[in-house]
């Protein structure tokens, strides 16, 4: 029994048993390298400075949009046509704003990109560059635990911060408030939270690539901050100028209308940044019914003035969701083979 | 050394080959380490012996030949290699901000070391390697010597069969060289580890290894123990005496010259720091030849009537042997 118990644990963990352990009367269960790796990644990133300068950043910007939301909601703003409509109230803690400080919402689209890339900028090459890579790697460990680890923790990480952001800014609400959210509206703001979390895990990506490709961390760092500005100011510029180039020229042509249309919005969501607020507006605004941009007037007129089921809400979100998290497969590939094709030489 | 030979070789490379495009780093290099021995891989810097040492361990794939450790193919099973395996790279790195102790706890999770049994040996090997002291400080405030230390003990947290050491001794000064070699050869020794030592210092290399095998642009010129070595090299003079004269007449180097067995005759420079000391400093012969002539030498001078300051007789050591090798462009680049 305990022989078919021993040749199980050693093809789970390839680990035949060590002599020494076992003359000492150790069992050979311990915790598998991988597990120690983040541990470690996750210890290292909790005590270091620039983990506590973000969360500081981050939690300003929580603090400021919850008053921006509270002293909006006191104002009246919940709902434009009915102030005394307090359908999905709490909800709009997360998307209200009385006009001095961006909404929640913006705030974490704005900084998750920034989270994802100061977790993840220096994570392969400062260990390449202190020489600490090639003795980790000549550990029995394989080689790409080494990233997936990077990896896990950081998004580990990110979703620890997310997620206890996301439950101080609902708890801050309750306490002003006074207006308990509805489990619907509880399972609406845990989605957004994973939603984002995947978006900076996309970003975590992306640095962790550049940081696998880059030596300098300087580098990596300013072109994970490049790619971000890039979507941040010029990608809707760029979409400007392209739609200045494609307006169809007969606007009675229906076809060509929406074709444009659609090709408009297509570019547009190629942009994670758009894709992850899309989305989010999706799910915390039930009342947005759909995303296409044209509705029929027969379509308008004749729908009930209702807004969607939580169920349906995810239904219009999830080729959002499955799209950035192919996008963040792609950066996690791209890292991937070139990490298992890189030399590891001692800080070179 | 005969009976150690007999056994199998724990490190065994066959016809190994590993290109860089066109810049082929290691050429048909085959190499047997045998148990328990201490092996010094010499040559200068660029020669292919760090590409070496990461093929034996299996980070990188060689373009053709095979790489055995402990009988285990490296680049099929590189997992099994690096549990049998420590290895030191040079420049060893470690996580600045942790302690000595929390990094040598690391490496033994890594190598699925209970907690409990890896913490009795991390505080073992500190104090072995006598960093007791400095077990709980940041790495960060670590002097050379120290974190080459820890990187020795580093190595030996897994408890592994072999050890290779890139470049150990880089950078340290003379006494910290000298305590860690002293380390290495009692390790090797008490516990019977075969040890693989690459390193550019002829002279470390040259005092505590069993074997040494010379290796210059990815090639093996020759291998073996010293006397081996002088051997292999073709028509290196066997013995030299260095001779300080009183401030030499020519003529005395002319009829040492003409002496029976004397191959050559070259006056040495005479170092800096030596020369305060004005005119009568003496100057210093160097007398090569074929059999021992150090007697028939010190006899004949004194005959000539020239008075002796010192007579130094020399074995040709691995400094001549690394100099007719190593002095080509290479030497100079590493300077540079």
């Amino acid at each position: 029994m305990s022989v078919w118990a021993d040749k199980w644990r050693a093809a789970i963990g390839g680990n035949p048993r060590r002599k020494e352990a076992d003359s000492a009367g150790v069992t050979g269960r311990s915790t598998p390298p991988f597990w120690v790796m983040v541990q470690k990644e996750f210890g290292d990133h909790i005590r270091s400075w620039r983990f506590v300068i973000l969360l500081a950043i981050i939690t300003l910007a929580c603090v400021g949009s919850i008053y921006a939301a509270i002293t909006a909601l006191k104002a009246g703003v919940s709902s434009t046509d009915d102030p005394t409509d307090t359908r999905f109230l709490f909800l709009s803690m997360f998307t209200a704003s009385d006009g001095n400080l961006p909404n929640f919402l913006t705030f974490l689209s704005f900084l998750a990109p920034l989270i994802g890339i100061a977790i993840g900028f220096d994570s392969v090459n400062s260990e390449r560059n202190k020489g600490t890579l090639s003795r980790v790697l000549s550990q029995p460990v394989h080689r790409d635990d080494f990233l997936n680890a990077k990896f896990v923790a950081g998004l580990l990480l990110i979703a620890v911060v997310i997620f206890s952001l996301g439950f101080l800014v609902m708890g801050m609400g309750l306490f002003t408030i006074g207006y308990p959210p509805t489990p619907e509206e509880f399972g609406r703001v845990v989605v957004v939270l994973l939603m984002t979390t995947v978006y900076v895990g996309l970003w975590l990506n992306l640095s962790l690539l550049f940081s696998v490709r880059f030596k300098q961390a300087a580098t990596s760092a300013l072109s994970g901050i490049a790619l971000w500005i890039f979507f941040l100011v010029f990608y809707g510029m760029i979409l400007n100028l392209i739609a200045g180039a494609i307006t169809p020229s007969d606007t009675s042509d229906a076809s060509s209308v929406i074709q444009y249309s659609n090709t408009m919005q297509f570019l547009s969501r190629i942009s994670p940044s758009e894709l992850f607020q899309e989305a989010a507006q999706t799910l915390l605004l039930p009342d947005t019914r759909t995303l296409n941009p044209f509705v029929t007037q027969e379509q308008a007129y004749l729908a009930i003035s209702a807004p969607l089921s939580f169920g349906q809400s995810l239904l219009l979100v999830w080729p959002h969701i499955v799209a950035m998290i192919a996008e963040t497969a792609v950066c996690f590939a791209a890292s991937y083979v070139l990490f298992m094709r890189q030399e590891v030489r001692s800080r070179s | 050394m005969l009976s150690i030979q007999a056994d199998n070789p724990v490190i065994e490379l066959k016809s190994l080959v590993k290109k860089y495009g066109d810049f082929t780093a290691v050429d048909y290099l085959s190499l047997n380490v045998y148990p328990g021995e201490i092996f010094g891989l010499l040559g200068p810097n660029g020669a292919g012996k760090t590409t070496t040492i990461l093929m034996m361990l299996g980070l990188t794939e060689p373009t053709s030949g095979s790489v055995k450790v402990c009988g285990i193919d490296s680049t099929r099973n590189p997992m099994q290699v690096k549990r049998k395996v420590g290895y030191m790279p040079d420049d060893v790195g470690f996580y600045e901000d942790r302690s000595a102790f929390d990094n040598l706890m690391y490496t033994s999770g890594l190598n699925r070391i209970p907690p409990k049994e890896g913490r009795e040996r991390a505080l073992r090997l500190l104090e072995r390697v006598g960093l007791a002291e400095a077990a709980h400080k940041r790495v960060g405030t670590f002097s050379r010597g120290m974190r080459q230390r820890l990187g020795l003990a580093d190595v030996l947290i897994k408890q592994p069969e072999v050890i290779i050491l890139d470049e150990p001794t880089l950078g340290i000064d003379p006494e910290g060289v000298r305590e860690l070699l002293a380390l290495i050869e009692e390790l090797s020794r008490k516990e019977g580890l075969t040890v693989l030592l690459s390193s550019h210092h002829l002279h470390q290399v040259q005092q505590i290894c069993d074997r040494v095998g010379l290796f210059v642009r990815g090639k093996l010129i020759a291998s073996g123990d010293i006397d081996t070595l002088s051997r292999q090299l073709d028509g290196a003079p066997a013995h030299r005496i260095e001779l300080d004269v009183a401030t030499a007449a020519e003529p005395i180097e002319d009829s040492i010259r003409g002496m029976e067995g004397v191959l050559s005759v070259t006056r040495k420079e005479t170092e800096r720091l030596a020369s305060s000391q004005g005119e009568a400093a003496p100057v210093t012969l160097v007398v090569t030849s074929h059999s021992d002539l150090t007697a028939e030498l010190a006899d004949f001078v004194v005959r000539q009537g020239v008075r002796i300051h010192g007579l130094r007789p020399h074995r040709y050591g691995l400094d001549d042997i690394y100099h007719r090798y190593f002095e080509g462009g290479e030497t100079r680049e590493r300077m540079g």
